[in-house]
C-alpha cells in the first residue's frame, strides 16, 4: 500500500506546490506507515524531479512518452488510475488547482474512491478518514468521512507548509496501456501569454502610497515586487499625482483586489484604501507612524521608515526564496 | 444543436452561514438561495449562443440535482433563456451522488455540450463536471473561457498554465467553465420572467446511489486576530513563510 | 394578510437591483454634475421591459402587477432617481393613461411603441401659473371641427425634450372651467412646437425637464382622450396612480441613502470605535430604518389596492407624501452620518438628498397630499 501524488509537470519545471503535496504526504505516511509514491506525466528531467526526494518521497513513476505532453484529461486520468493499481496506492493526492481539479474528479469515478477538495488540514483520523475542508467559499470549514476503500484529496497551497524530509528518490518510467492516446480531443490552435502579471491575479501585491515621496521611489517597490513575483500597485492620491499609472489605484474608486499577500507601503490606511483590500489574506502594514490606520487591519505591522526596510527586506526575501527553491 | 447546462443553487453570498442540530446541518431557515454565479454565468453564454443566428445552437436545457425548494431558481433559469428545465428530485448530498443522478438523466441525450460552472459556493467544489464526464465517458475541456463555432464544429477555448489552447472533441463534451465564458449574468427581461413559468420544468424520480462521502459537522473559520507587531525584516520575512505560510 | 413576494416579483427586483448596481452605479455621479440625460440606460431598461412593464402584453408591455412596479422603482432609485423619474413618467402617467382611457386606434399608434420603450412619452400638465392649482389652465386647445389649435406654454416637463408622445392637458372651453379641459396626444415633433431649454436643476439632473411652448400647434381630433371635456378628470386620475412611482422612487431614495449611511457607520471609527456604536448615530439609523419601512408599506398598500381593482386614491396620496417627507429626512440624516465626507459628490449622499427634495414638489406637493387626505376625512373616506 502506499500514498500517491500526482506531480504537475508545467513544461518541465516542478512548482513549489509539488513540494508542498509531497511533504503533506509524507506527514500522512509517518502516521500511516507507507511510502510516498509519485506519478509525473510528460517530459521532464531528473534532475528536476530529484528535489522530490528532499520532502519525503522514495518512489516516482515517469509516464514521460511525448505523446503525453498534451493533457488530455480523460487519458491522464486512466494513467493515474493505472499508476494507483501499480503501487497499491491507497490515498491519491493532487493539487488544488485547475489541473487536479480536471483529474481528480474523474479518477474518483473510476476508483470509486471518495474525493474530498479544498482540504485545508491533515487528516484528524484515518478509521475513519475524516479531513477538513473549505466549505461556502471559506465562511464555513466543513469535517468529512469518506469510508470508501481509496480517497482523493486535494490540500490547499499553504495548508501545511513546505517541510523538509529527505529521501532517496527513486525514478523509474511507467509505460501505461492507453488504447487511444490522443482520443477524441484536438489541439487547433495555441497562444502563449506574454503580459506582465495582471494586478486582478497576482498572489502577491507590493502597494506604494504617498509615504513613497516621488515617482522615482517606486523602483525600490518594483525591485521587492520583482523579486516575489508580485504585481504592484497604489493608493490613490499616487495615481492622481501619476507617480504611477492609473490602472494600478486600489480602493473603493480603483481596483478591489483580493490577493495573498498585500504589502502597504507608505500608505495610511484610509477607508477608502481599505475598502478595496479588505478581501485579501494577509496585509502587512509599513508605516512610520505607529499611529497610522492601517495598523487597525493589518495583519502583519512594521513601524519604520520605509526606504530603509525595503531594500533590507528585498534582499532577505531574495535570500529566503533562493533557499526555498 | 443542443446545449445543456448543469446547474447547482448556493447560498446568496452575503448571506450569513449558519448551522444547527450541534453544527451538523446548514441552517438554511434564513437563506436566500441563488443560483451558482459559475452557473449562471455558463447559462447566460448558453442563451447568447442559442440568440446568435450564426451558430447552430437552437435549445438550451437546464438540469439540477435538488428538491422542490429549488424551483425557483429554475424558474429564474427559463426566465433568463432556457427552454426547458429539468429537476432530478432528490437533496444533493455529494459530488458523486451529484454527478450520477445527473449521468443517468443525461446519458444517451442528443447534445453538443454539457456545460458545468468551475465550482459551486457550497460543498460540491469544482467535481461534479469532471466525475460527470467520467461516468458518461465524454471528454471533459476545464477552464473553458469561450466557445466559437467552425461550421457546426464547436471549438472550446481553454486557459492553460502559459497560456491559451483551443480545441475540439469528436462527439459530445462536458465544458467547465469559468469567468470568461460570459462577461457578466444576463438579467432577465419581463417577457422571460412572465413567460418562465409557461415553459417546461419537468421533474425526474432520483436513482438510487450512495454519496462517497459525508459532511458530519461544520465550524466556523478562525476570525481574523488582531496586527501582530514585528520589529524587524527578518521578523517580518519569518512570520509570512512560517506562520503565514504564504511565502 | 400575506407579506409574501411571488417568485416574479422577487425576480424584477432583483434584475432592477442588478442593473442598479452593476451599470447605473458606474456614471451617476457624472450624469448629475454634467446634466447628461441616461440615454444607454434607458435604450438597456426598455430591453429589460421596464419602461411599460404595467401595460398589458397585448399592447407589448410586460404585464407586470403594481407591487412589482414598486420594487423596480425602489431598486433603481436607490441608485439613480433620474432614471426613476423617466420610468415612471412613463409608466405610470404616459403608458397608463392611455392604455385606461385611449381608444384602440390609440393604443394601438401611440402605446405599443411606448410599452416596447422605443420611445418615450411626457405628461404636460403644469403651467407657470398652474402647479398645484391645475385648474387654471392657461393653454388652449380650440375646437377647429376636424382639429384642435393649440397655443399655450407648458412648465417643468419631465422628457419635455427626448419624448416623442406628448399627453397635453389644456382648455377648449373656458367658460365650462375645469369641464372644458381635454387630454390630448400630441406628437412632440408637430409644427409649432418649441422646447426650451434644459432647467439647470438642484437635484435629478440626469432627467431633463424643459418648458414646451405650442404656437398653433394642430392636433386631429382622433387624438383626444376621452370624451370632450374629460381632460381634468383624465389627469387627475392618472395623477393617483402616478403617485405611487414618486412614492416608491422616495423610498428608493431613501433606502439607498440608509444603506449607505449603514455600511459607513460600520466602518467608520471615531474615540476608537465604530460610529455605530455611538448611540446617537445608532439610534438615528433606527428611526431610519423604520421609517422607511413604514414608507414601504404604504406604498405596498398602495400598489395592492390598485392590483385589486380598488380605490387607491386616498392611499397613495398618503403614501407619496409620507415616503416623500421620509426621504428627505432619511438622506439628511445619512449625509450627517458621513460628516465632512457626506458632502463631497463622492458619497452619493449629498445626490439622494438633493433628489429627495423634488420627491416633496413634483406629482403634488407634500401639502397638496395633506389636502388629498384631509377632504377625505372630512367627507368620511378616510
Ligand atoms: C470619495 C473618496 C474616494 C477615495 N477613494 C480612494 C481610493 O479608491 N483609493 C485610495 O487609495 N484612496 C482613496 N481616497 C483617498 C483616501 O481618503 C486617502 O486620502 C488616501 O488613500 C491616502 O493615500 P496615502 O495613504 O497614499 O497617503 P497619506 O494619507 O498621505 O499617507 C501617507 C502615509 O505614509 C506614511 N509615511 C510617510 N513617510 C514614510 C516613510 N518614509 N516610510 C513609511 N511610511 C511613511 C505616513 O505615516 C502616512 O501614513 C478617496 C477619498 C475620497 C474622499
Ligand atoms: C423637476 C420637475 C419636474 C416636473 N415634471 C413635471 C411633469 O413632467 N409634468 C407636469 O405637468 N409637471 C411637472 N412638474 C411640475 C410640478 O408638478 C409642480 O411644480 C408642482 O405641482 C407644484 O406646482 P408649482 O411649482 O406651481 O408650485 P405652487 O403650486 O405655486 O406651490 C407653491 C407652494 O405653495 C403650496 N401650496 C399651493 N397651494 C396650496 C394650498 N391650497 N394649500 C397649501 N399649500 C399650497 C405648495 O405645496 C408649495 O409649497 C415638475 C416639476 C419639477 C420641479
Amino acid at each position: 500500500m502506499s500514498i500517491l501524488v500526482y506531480i504537475r509537470n508545467v513544461g518541465g519545471q516542478l512548482k513549489k506546490q509539488s513540494l508542498e503535496l509531497t511533504a503533506y504526504a509524507k506527514a500522512m505516511a509517518d502516521t500511516l506507515n507507507l511510502e510516498v509514491t509519485g506519478l509525473v506525466i510528460g517530459t521532464i528531467a531528473d534532475d528536476e524531479l530529484k528535489k522530490l526526494g528532499n520532502y519525503g518521497m522514495s518512489r516516482l513513476l515517469k509516464a514521460d512518452d511525448e505523446k503525453y505532453n498534451q493533457r488530455v484529461n480523460r487519458v491522464y486520468t486512466r494513467i493515474v488510475e493505472q499508476a494507483v493499481n501499480e503501487v497499491d496506492a491507497k490515498y491519491i493526492l493532487f493539487p488544488d488547482n485547475a489541473q487536479g481539479k480536471a483529474i481528480a474528479p474523474r479518477l474518483s469515478v473510476r476508483l470509486k474512491a471518495g474525493f474530498i477538495p479544498q482540504v485545508l488540514d491533515l487528516p484528524s483520523s484515518y478509521e475513519p478518514f475524516t479531513v477538513k475542508k473549505r466549505a461556502f467559499t471559506g465562511k464555513a470549514i466543513a469535517t468529512v468521512t469518506a469510508h470508501t476503500e481509496r480517497v482523493i484529496l486535494t490540500p490547499m497551497l499553504n495548508s501545511f507548509g513546505l517541510r523538509e524530509n529527505a529521501r532517496d528518490l527513486e525514478i523509474q518510467s511507467f509505460e501505461p496501456h492507453i488504447e487511444e492516446p490522443n482520443s477524441r480531443l484536438e489541439l487547433v490552435g495555441k497562444q502563449l501569454s506574454e503580459e506582465g502579471l495582471q494586478l486582478a491575479d497576482a498572489d502577491i501585491v507590493v502597494s506604494g502610497g504617498r509615504g513613497m515621496r516621488s515617482s522615482e521611489n517606486f523602483a525600490l517597490l518594483e525591485e521587492l515586487a520583482a523579486t516575489l513575483g508580485a504585481a504592484t500597485a497604489c493608493s490613490r492620491p499616487v495615481a492622481d499625482d501619476g507617480w504611477r499609472p492609473a490602472d494600478e489605484h486600489v480602493g473603493q474608486t480603483g481596483k478591489i483586489i483580493a490577493p495573498n499577500i498585500y504589502f502597504a507601503i507608505g500608505i495610511s490606511g484610509a477607508i477608502q484604501h481599505v475598502a478595496g483590500v479588505s478581501g485579501a489574506k494577509c496585509i502587512v502594514g509599513i508605516n512610520s507612524d505607529p499611529e497610522a490606520p492601517i495598523f487597525e487591519v493589518a495583519d502583519y505591522g512594521m513601524v519604520g521608515d520605509a526606504f530603509q526596510i525595503i531594500p533590507e527586506l528585498n534582499a532577505l526575501f531574495k535570500k529566503h526564496i533562493h533557499e526555498n527553491k | 444543436m443542443k446545449v445543456l447546462v448543469c446547474m447547482s443553487y448556493i447560498p446568496d453570498t452575503t448571506t450569513k452561514i449558519r448551522f444547527r442540530e450541534d453544527n451538523t446541518q446548514l441552517d438554511d431557515t434564513t437563506i436566500q438561495w441563488v443560483i451558482n454565479p459559475w452557473d449562471e454565468l455558463a447559462l447566460t453564454r448558453a442563451v447568447e449562443l442559442k440568440e446568435d443566428a450564426g451558430t447552430p445552437v437552437d435549445e438550451v436545457e437546464i438540469v439540477m440535482v435538488g428538491g422542490v425548494r429549488c424551483e425557483p431558481i429554475l424558474r429564474k433559469g427559463l426566465a433568463i433563456g432556457a427552454d426547458k428545465a429539468t429537476r432530478i428530485d432528490v437533496e444533493p448530498l455529494d459530488a458523486f451522488q451529484t454527478a450520477t443522478q445527473l449521468a443517468a438523466y443525461l446519458q444517451g441525450k442528443d447534445c453538443g455540450f454539457i456545460v458545468c460552472g468551475i465550482e459551486s459556493g457550497d460543498y460540491n467544489e469544482a467535481a461534479v463536471g469532471g466525475m460527470l464526464a467520467e461516468l458518461l465517458d465524454y471528454a471533459s475541456v476545464s477552464s473553458v473561457s469561450s466557445v466559437q463555432f467552425d461550421g457546426v464544429t464547436p471549438i472550446y477555448q481553454r486557459d492553460v498554465a502559459n497560456g491559451k489552447e483551443q480545441v475540439k472533441v469528436d462527439g459530445p463534451a462536458v465544458l467547465i467553465v469559468q469567468k470568461g465564458f460570459a462577461r457578466v449574468p444576463k438579467i432577465p427581461n419581463m417577457r422571460g420572467i412572465m413567460t418562465a413559468r409557461s415553459k417546461p420544468l419537468d421533474v425526474i424520480p432520483a436513482i438510487e446511489v450512495d454519496p462517497l462521502v459525508e459532511f458530519v459537522m461544520y465550524t466556523a473559520p478562525p476570525s481574523k486576530g488582531g496586527v501582530k507587531m514585528l520589529n524587524t525584516p527578518e521578523e517580518l520575512v519569518r512570520s509570512l513563510s512560517d506562520e503565514a505560510k504564504l511565502i | 394578510m400575506n407579506f409574501q413576494l411571488t417568485e416574479e416579483q422577487i425576480m424584477i427586483q432583483q434584475a432592477a437591483r442588478d442593473y442598479a448596481q452593476r451599470e447605473l452605479i458606474q456614471d451617476v455621479i457624472e450624469r448629475d454634475e454634467k446634466a447628461i440625460y441616461p440615454t444607454e440606460h434607458i435604450r438597456n431598461l426598455a430591453e429589460l421591459g421596464f419602461l411599460g412593464m404595467l401595460v398589458d402584453p397585448r399592447y407589448d408591455g410586460g404585464g407586470m402587477d403594481t407591487v412589482s412596479y414598486v420594487l423596480a422603482m425602489e431598486e433603481l432609485s436607490k441608485v439613480d432617481s433620474s432614471v426613476g423619474v423617466i420610468i415612471s413618467v412613463n409608466n405610470s402617467l404616459v403608458c397608463f393613461g392611455l392604455e385606461k382611457y385611449g381608444t384602440e386606434e390609440q393604443k394601438e399608434k401611440f402605446l405599443k411603441p411606448l410599452a416596447r420603450g422605443e420611445v418615450t412619452g411626457a405628461f404636460l400638465l403644469s403651467e407657470p401659473g398652474a402647479g398645484s392649482d391645475a385648474t387654471s389652465q392657461q393653454t388652449k386647445a380650440i375646437d377647429m371641427g376636424d382639429h384642435y389649435l393649440v397655443n399655450g406654454v407648458k412648465n417643468w416637463i419631465t422628457n419635455g425634450h427626448t419624448a416623442s408622445v406628448y399627453l397635453l392637458i389644456a382648455q377648449t372651453d373656458p367658460a365650462k372651467g375645469h369641464h372644458g379641459i381635454n387630454a390630448l396626444i400630441v406628437d412632440r415633433h408637430a409644427d409649432g412646437i418649441t422646447v426650451g431649454p434644459h432647467e439647470n436643476k438642484m437635484g435629478m439632473r440626469s432627467s431633463d425637464t424643459h418648458s414646451v411652448q405650442f404656437t398653433d400647434v394642430k392636433v386631429p381630433k382622433e387624438n383626444r382622450i376621452g370624451e370632450d371635456g374629460f381632460g381634468f378628470k383624465f389627469a387627475m386620475k392618472t395623477l393617483e396612480g402616478g403617485r405611487i412611482g414618486i412614492a416608491s422612487q422616495a423610498l428608493g431614495i431613501a433606502s439607498g441613502a440608509y444603506e449607505l449611511a449603514c455600511k459607513y457607520a460600520m466602518e467608520r471609527k471615531t474615540f476608537g470605535k465604530p460610529i455605530i456604536r455611538h448611540q446617537a448615530i445608532a439610534f438615528k439609523l433606527a428611526d431610519m430604518a423604520t421609517e422607511i419601512e413604514a414608507a414601504r408599506f404604504l406604498c405596498m398598500k398602495a400598489a395592492w389596492l390598485k392590483d385589486q381593482g380598488q380605490p387607491y386614491g386616498i392611499a397613495s396620496a398618503m403614501a407619496k407624501q409620507y415616503a416623500a417627507d421620509m426621504a428627505m429626512r432619511v438622506t439628511t440624516e445619512a449625509v450627517q452620518i458621513h460628516g465632512g465626507y457626506g458632502y463631497v459628490k463622492e458619497y452619493h449622499v449629498e445626490r439622494l438628498m438633493r433628489d429627495a427634495k423634488l420627491t416633496q414638489i413634483y406629482e403634488g406637493t407634500s401639502e397638496i397630499q395633506k389636502i388629498v387626505v384631509s377632504r377625505a376625512i372630512e367627507s368620511g373616506d378616510v
